[in-house]
């Protein structure tokens, strides 16, 4: 009979204790942000999404780290349950990066006047979101689930590493064609760091929430396809 | 990059793989794509010298059960060894131990028979690449097609050139997937004497066939491989094509 | 009536007496020499893609009217689509050949390593893209009326390339396991290789423009990380694929 390596279930009890953190920092963090935190003086009220738009480009980069781990991981163990892992955390990584670059999008418009600009930082985050779908799609095009599960391992690692070049590259190509539009461009304060560290905690641990349950949804897919084999098994009088 | 530089050494090695037992063993295989399980469980023992053959309806697994022990396909459970080394974490030692035919002809068909074996020659790290390929080219009989495009090969001259390529390396244990196919009645008898010459040499040979009578040609012993597990068994002496007949559709009949 | 077996008591073979790297190399050469011979034969993919990268450049004349001006503006990026786009048809061919007849098994079936294996298809793809940018860099001369007889513009060239066919050969292995495999390999290869397209297209440019060679120097390092990086990971990275082709 098959062992087949299942990711351990998290007991529910951390599952509800993490969901009502997660829902909590959030709500601190919405707080922070939008009470807390004081208005800057140039752009006003929009600067707040600034705080969102950092939290959800970390976690976009710290769920494209889950995948790299999470793909090492599969092709040294060859065990499931970090292709799951993986899998889980692309989806959640490119809903995180799709929020980066709409945050990235309005800010850029009420802070030059463009919905979209060629920045490093922005540009990166487009090229991270397009990786990620590629690997999503990678993922759709191969049947097997082994042979999926060590492709999407191996685009999943090159991927990661391309990152830094990729965000180095254009850092480069910007300098030779400068843009009009600046960088940046507001004052930070220090009163503004606590919204931002919160912000950035509490995306972190939603991310967490959701991937926990999205790889536990994958394995209990993964269980009944495991109890269907069984059943069969057991039916043509296995054993 | 695998690591194994002890396998490229020379005659010590040589030396040594002399003294192994050249069998091939399966404990309990599992394969699985996906939903489906090729393979479940399947036992097998075959010893130096010895020819197995193994028949089974379209389906059950041979081909995968010898890619497995060819180490093309990894299995999903269960331990396969070939000459005592294990065929996952000593993949690259098997592969100089064996000679595989199978459906597909391996070959190019943009290269001559003599490059393709050439090629496969240096892949194999023969001495000779050369020698070696004219050599196997006059053992199946197409030393005078040495310089014929491998696309413009007949049916039966591509399995002969197949049957040269898997041969090439001297390997001591043979895995060949329906090696007759496309053979006329003189090469098909030389593939019968080839095999008992090779099993007399002390090599250990595995043949999948679909024609029962040739099986007990090919063969000292019969196994019937069905949804992907051995169900029957049986030495050659003790059958004849009736009675092999008989057990094969009992027990490849009803399917649960 | 068979007398090329040994006799009895027989033994395996001695193997070449190479050290194992010179015999590693021997055999990426032969698989990347095989490639060739095979290409030559058959042309299939040469003149294929050379075909494609003209009616790529000559579209985009069209659509830019690449003379004077234009042609410093945007002929680097034109020539490096061109050059991109093509290459990648040759790239699909790296393993689809390999697949026709069952030859990726048979190289499998051998004790080759395999980086060896990955060396030796990344060397003949490397060839044959080489062989496409020889007959299209001078078209391109002819067709936007600047000099292509730079040694700085010979390297970017080669180093792009380099980058270029490293990681197509990785993901060509994969992509030709799936139906859609033209699609797959664009899919996989353009986003990663953003960074060897961009410096190649700039240090073209700078080329070109007879700039000197410390003004190619940004752009080569670039080039030069990537090709390091990936030329070190995707051999490795390699032996996980190829692990999935048994079937």
């Amino acid at each position: 009979m098959i062992a087949f390596e299942l990711p351990a279930v998290t007991p529910a009890r951390a599952k509800t204790g993490l969901a009502i953190l997660a829902l909590t920092l959030l709500l601190a963090a919405l707080v922070a942000a939008f009470v807390i935190a004081p208005t800057e003086r140039e752009m006003g009220d929009v600067q707040r999404i600034f705080y969102f738009h950092v939290a959800s480009a970390w976690t976009a980069f710290l769920a494209f780290f889950v995948v790299f781990l999470a793909s090492i991981a599969y092709l040294r163990t060859k065990t499931p349950r970090w292709d799951i892992v993986a899998a889980s955390a692309a989806e959640i990584g490119i809903v995180f990066t799709t929020l980066t670059l709409i945050s990235g999008s309005v800010w850029a418009r009420s802070a030059w006047g463009t919905w979209w600009t060629w920045e490093p930082r922005l540009t990166t985050t487009l090229m991270l979101w397009l990786i990620y779908v590629s690997y999503l799609i990678l993922r759709e095009m191969v049947e097997e689930p082994d042979r999926r599960a060590a492709f999407a391992a191996v685009f999943g690692i090159i991927g990661f590493v391309d990152v830094p070049i990729v965000f180095m590259s254009i850092r480069w190509w910007r300098t030779l064609h400068p843009q009009v539009v600046g960088s940046e461009g507001f004052n930070m304060e220090g009163a503004m760091l606590p919204a931002l560290f919160l912000s950035v905690i509490a995306f972190t641990v939603v991310f967490l929430h959701i991937l926990i349950l999205r790889a536990g949804l994958e394995r209990s897919q993964h269980e009944m396809m495991e109890l269907r084999r069984r059943a069969r098994w057991i039916q043509e009088g296995g054993g | 990059m695998t690591g194994t530089a002890g396998v490229v050494q020379t005659s010590g090695n040589g030396e040594q793989a002399a003294a192994s037992v050249w069998d091939i063993e399966a404990i309990g295989v599992w394969k699985t794509f996906g939903s489906t399980e090729a393979l479940r469980g399947v036992n097998l023992q075959v010893s130096p010298g010895e020819r197995l053959a193994i028949i089974g309806p379209n389906g059950s697994g041979k081909s995968t059960l010898l890619k497995v022990l060819a180490t093309l396909l990894r299995p999903s459970a269960g331990t396969a060894r070939l000459a005592g080394l294990d065929v996952q974490s000593q993949a690259f030692e098997v592969r100089r131990l064996v000679g595989v035919v199978c459906h597909q002809s391996f070959l190019y068909s943009d290269l001559t028979t003599l490059e393709n074996l050439e090629f496969y020659g240096r892949m194999y790290r023969m001495p000779d690449p050369s020698d070696r390929a004219r050599q196997q080219l006059r053992l199946v009989g197409l030393e005078a097609h040495a310089d014929v495009l491998g696309r413009d090969l007949s049916r039966g001259m591509q399995q002969r050139l197949a049957l040269a390529r898997a041969l090439i390396q001297e390997p001591p244990v043979l895995l060949l997937d329906e090696p007759d196919t496309g053979l006329d009645q003189r090469w098909a008898a030389f593939l019968v004497d080839l095999l008992a010459e090779a099993a007399g040499q002390g090599r250990t040979v595995l043949v999948i066939t679909h024609n029962l009578e040739r099986s007990l040609d090919l063969a000292d012993r019969v196994a019937v491989l069905n949804n992907g597990k051995i169900t029957f068994t049986a030495k050659r002496d003790e059958l004849d094509v009736a009675s092999l007949k008989e057990a094969y559709l009992h027990h490849t009949g009803a399917v649960g | 009536m068979w007398q090329a077996l040994r006799k009895p008591t027989f033994i395996i073979p001695a193997l070449s007496a190479e050290s194992g790297i010179a015999a590693f190399l021997t055999q990426a050469l032969a698989i990347a020499a095989k490639d060739v011979r095979s290409e030559i034969r058959s042309r299939e993919a040469v003149s294929g893609s050379l075909v494609f990268a003209l009616l790529v450049m000559i579209i985009f004349n069209f659509a830019f009217d690449l003379e004077g001006e234009m042609a410093e503006v945007a002929g680097p990026g034109v020539l490096w689509v061109a050059i991109a786009l093509a290459g990648m048809m040759g790239l699909g061919h790296v393993f689809a050949k390999e697949r026709e007849q069952g030859g990726l098994q048979g190289l499998l079936l051998t004790p080759v390593d395999r980086g060896a294996i990955f060396l030796g298809k990344m060397t003949g793809a490397l060839l044959l893209t080489l062989a496409l940018e020889a007959f299209l860099l001078p078209l391109f001369a002819l067709f936007s009326n600047v000099s292509i007889l730079s040694p700085g513009l010979m390297v970017v060239v080669l180093m792009g390339t380099l980058g270029f066919v490293t990681v197509g050969t990785l993901f060509s292995a994969m992509a030709v396991t799936s139906r859609s495999r033209e699609l797959m390999l664009p899919l996989l290869l353009l986003p990663v290789a953003t960074p060897v397209l961009l410096a190649a297209v700039e240090g073209t440019r700078f080329a070109l423009q007879g700039e000197p060679w410390s003004e190619l120097v940004p752009p080569l390092t670039m080039l030069a990380a990537f090709d390091v990086v990936f030329l070190g990971l995707c051999p490795f990275l390699f032996e996980y694929v190829m692990e999935e082709m048994g079937a």
